[in-house]
């Protein structure tokens, strides 16, 4: 706030902060009250959002998890049923959740160590200016564009056990050998990330191009002069000079995977080979059976699993601000 | 707004009620026998319609409850677009039969409709909506959020038999619905392909397996069946179930008072695992419109569906194709419950909402609606356009069935025991894809390998759901 240095004291209501100014009750404050009121109004209403649409569902979730209820109505004290929906859960009474969170640690497995490197790897080989780059960035894009839902009915066409394209393409249908992609509870994970893949690939790629080209290209080349190869310049240089962008990659491709949902729901609502945490919390607590107490229990288990990644991601991104 | 609504003088198309005298004069001087049973109705019921809180209705408790011209709101499930366009011809015949009343229709994909039935029912709703017979109806009845229509239902049920009546009953007695069709469930096959390999109708269980076996020596694929949605392997469940065990032991099964780990399922599913070889390849990633292809395009033998496959043939193939449809009861299994010749028949039915926000201003027009969905002619138009189940009403122009109605209505009549399909007649909580759905795909996966495990995942997942 510009400002001239005012030898009167300040209003209480000007916007000449600065001043000590008294108040009724005799106490100085640093502040005007006008900026108080900024001050207020610009911590208040983030604030206010942040406790509505963060802290509040949380709460509820905690503490409809302590529940029965099934969404009708009021909760009355029998709903309470204390820590039972995770005993359930976490016994393995309920036979889907630790297959659940297995499929999700494979997800996130896929895409850190398949996915990402991929995108990562069509990102450098577009950095090297190699004609048509625009051209392979798009095509690389494209699939990032469209929601995951249409990226699920795209591929349950490829998929498709006897008119799906990939069992045609090969033969398999003419000669009776049909592979059942999405059926087989073995391999239909599969099947599901690399369609997840054809998106998630094209999204790193593009984070990472962006960052590449904010590399200054001077590093390269004493890096050049120093005698590195192509190789050793991009892990010794480049890759821990991208350290701010390696972090979100990392973070990004654990939420990616934490909050896997789409693509398994659009093909089998999530059963049979396909469960993810996220579908189970929709199907028990948004579906038509609403145990909604019980999905919540596997919606604070899942919070407390993305913890892990939030964390680290606000502790780096601290960091960097800090330096 | 600005027209007649409840509690108005011009009730329903052709009509005039006199305020306060419960009196009908009917302008096209067309009294039939129901017309008069209508009018008795309201007189009768009009203190209990008053006592059940139908709305706003703080007129005198002889005014009429239907009101024409003005709106309403439809919440349908039917997205599927053959019943799509057939019930758009419905509500604008209504429409045009209600002095124009303006029909608003929610078409919301079928599956998602379900899922979100609860959250839905609660939020702002329409006034009717499209849903099921059975416990699903009377578990949203009992939560409060339905609204009791036994005004309408006292005006339209001389055109419902007794079975009719019962299921659209709730647990407190009340009505809730309107039933608007039926189907059974039973063995599908094209008449031509069994006539070019000379197969006969198997009417006994190894009857049925010696035809499977010929059918794969054929080249067909003996049985289509497809379970990437999760429901359809409960129909072959259900009739295995009410065939060896009978209709009480299963229905006592899908409400608790059985448990799964008894020895009576282990049947069960070891029966069922005799005519697992020869199911459709890939069938836990089919839907249920690609196994129909299979039976449509000759591929395939025979199809364990409800009568809505022929939607299917009508939809991807030809009329050529329907005609060649046809079905058989599913084969006796030399069980005492052979007699009963138990199967699902589940019924469709409209529901009018609780929440919603317009319905205080369209309760007349509500139930002008349901009124003319009661009517045979109504469910006739609706058939003609959409022939996968069958009209409920006992003044449907039978002479419009097709032969395969016909004989699918013949078939549900001589049933002595009729269930409404698994995932209807059980708690959502299990039938779903959380229980039930999962618990078949699993078991399917290795039909042949021991259940006992399984059995006992069922009822552990059985006891721990909450309270109803």
């Amino acid at each position: 706030m510009a400002r001239t240095t005012s030898v009167s004291p300040a209003k209480a209501d000007s916007p000449e902060a600065g001043e000590l100014v008294a108040t009724a009750s005799g106490r100085y404050h640093v502040l005007t009250r006008y900026d108080r009121r900024v001050l207020m109004a610009m911590v208040g209403i983030p604030l206010f959002l942040d406790i509505l649409l963060i802290w509040w569902p949380t709460f509820t979730s905690l503490y409809y998890s302590l529940t029965n209820w099934d969404g009708v109505g009021d909760i009355t004290s029998q709903n309470f049923v204390g820590l039972k929906n995770y005993q359930f859960l976490l016994s393995g009474g309920y036979f889907q959740f630790w297959p659940a969170v297995e499929h999700n640690f494979i997800w996130l497995a896929w895409l850190t160590f398949v996915a990402t490197p991929l995108g990562i790897f069509f990102a450098v080989l577009l950095d090297r200016d190699i004609r048509g780059t625009r051209f392979y960035q798009s095509v690389f894009y494209l699939p990032v564009v469209l929601s995951l839902v249409v990226v699920g009915f795209i591929w349950e066409l490829q998929f498709a056990p006897t008119e799906g394209f990939i069992n045609n393409a090969f033969g398999l249908v003419k000669t009776g050998r049909i592979i059942d992609w999405l059926g087989n509870p073995h391999i239909n994970l599969f099947a599901v990330l690399v369609a997840a893949s054809w998106r998630h690939v094209g999204y790193m790629m593009v984070i990472y191009l962006a960052g590449l080209k904010s590399v200054d290209p001077t590093l390269r080349e004493a890096a050049k002069v120093d005698g590195a190869n192509e190789v050793q310049t991009f892990f010794r240089v480049v890759f821990p000079v991208m350290a701010p962008i390696n972090t979100v990659i990392v973070v990004l491709t654990a939420i990616e995977s934490l909050r896997a949902f789409d693509l398994a729901f659009i093909i089998n609502q999530g059963k049979n080979g396909l469960e993810l945490l996220s579908i189970l919390i929709t199907n028990n607590s948004i579906s038509e059976s609403t145990r909604v107490g019980f999905g919540s229990a596997i919606a604070v288990i899942l919070l407390v699993i993305s913890l892990g990644p939030i964390v680290a991601f606000l502790s780096q991104a601290m960091k960097v601000s800090r330096s | 707004m600005g027209h007649s609504r409840e509690g108005s003088d011009v009730s329903r198309t052709g009509k005039i009620s006199i305020p306060s005298t419960g009196i009908e004069l009917p302008l096209d001087l067309d009294l039939s026998r129901r017309d008069i049973l209508k009018i008795a109705g309201y007189g009768s019921l009009a203190a209990f319609i008053a006592a059940c809180g139908g709305g706003p209705s703080t007129s005198s408790s002889t005014t009429s409850v239907t009101a024409k011209g003005g709106k309403m709101t439809l919440g349908s499930y039917q997205s599927d677009s053959v019943p799509k366009k057939a019930l758009q011809d419905l509500v604008d015949a209504f429409s045009t039969a209600n002095g124009g009343t303006k029909v608003t229709v929610n078409t919301v994909d079928h599956g998602t409709f379900q899922n979100q039935i609860t959250s839905y029912l609660q939020g702002t709703p329409e006034d009717v909506f499209t849903w099921f017979s059975g416990h699903r109806m009377r578990f949203f009845a009992s939560k409060g959020l339905a609204t009791p229509i036994d005004d309408v239902w006292n005006a339209v049920k001389s055109n419902y038999t007794e079975g009719f009546a019962n299921s659209v009953k709730g647990d407190d007695g009340h009505v809730y619905a309107i039933p608007t069709s039926y189907y059974p469930w039973a063995v599908f096959y094209r008449k031509d392909v069994f006539a070019a390999h000379n197969y006969t109708i198997p009417t006994n269980w190894d009857d049925f397996k010696a035809l499977c076996a010929k059918m794969k020596t054929d080249g067909l694929i003996p049985i289509a069946f497809a379970d990437k949605d999760g429901w359809p392997a409960m129909g072959t469940f259900d009739i295995l179930n009410l065939r060896m065990n009978g209709y009480d032991f299963h229905t006592r099964l899908c409400t608790g008072q059985e448990k799964w780990n008894d020895s009576k399922v282990t049947d069960v599913f070891k029966k069922w695992a005799e005519i697992t070889p020869y199911y459709s390849p890939a069938f836990a990633g089919l839907t249920w419109q690609q196994a129909a292809d299979q039976l449509l395009r000759k591929q395939a033998g025979m199809y364990l569906l409800g009568l809505f496959v022929s939607q299917e043939f009508l939809a991807t193939g030809s009329q050529a194709d329907l005609a060649q449809l046809d079905f058989f009861p599913f084969p006796h299994l030399g069980t005492s419950f052979d007699a009963e010749e138990a199967l699902d028949a589940p019924i469709d039915v409209f529901m009018v909402t609780k929440k919603s926000p317009t319905l205080s201003g369209d309760l007349g027009q509500t139930k002008a609606f349901m009124e003319y969905l009661a009517k045979g002619s109504t469910q006739t138009a609706f058939y003609v356009e959409s022939p996968g189940a069958i009209p409920t009403a006992n003044d449907a122009d039978q002479s419009k069935y097709d032969p395969l109605t016909k004989k699918a209505a013949q078939i549900v009549s001589s049933a002595k025991r009729i269930t409404q399909f698994f995932d209807r007649d059980s708690r959502p909580d299990f039938a779903g894809p959380n229980g039930m759905q999962q618990f078949l795909l699993k078991y399917l996966a290795n039909p042949t390998s021991s259940t006992t495990g399984l059995q006992g995942q069922m009822q552990t997942f059985w006891d721990s759901l909450g309270p109803e």
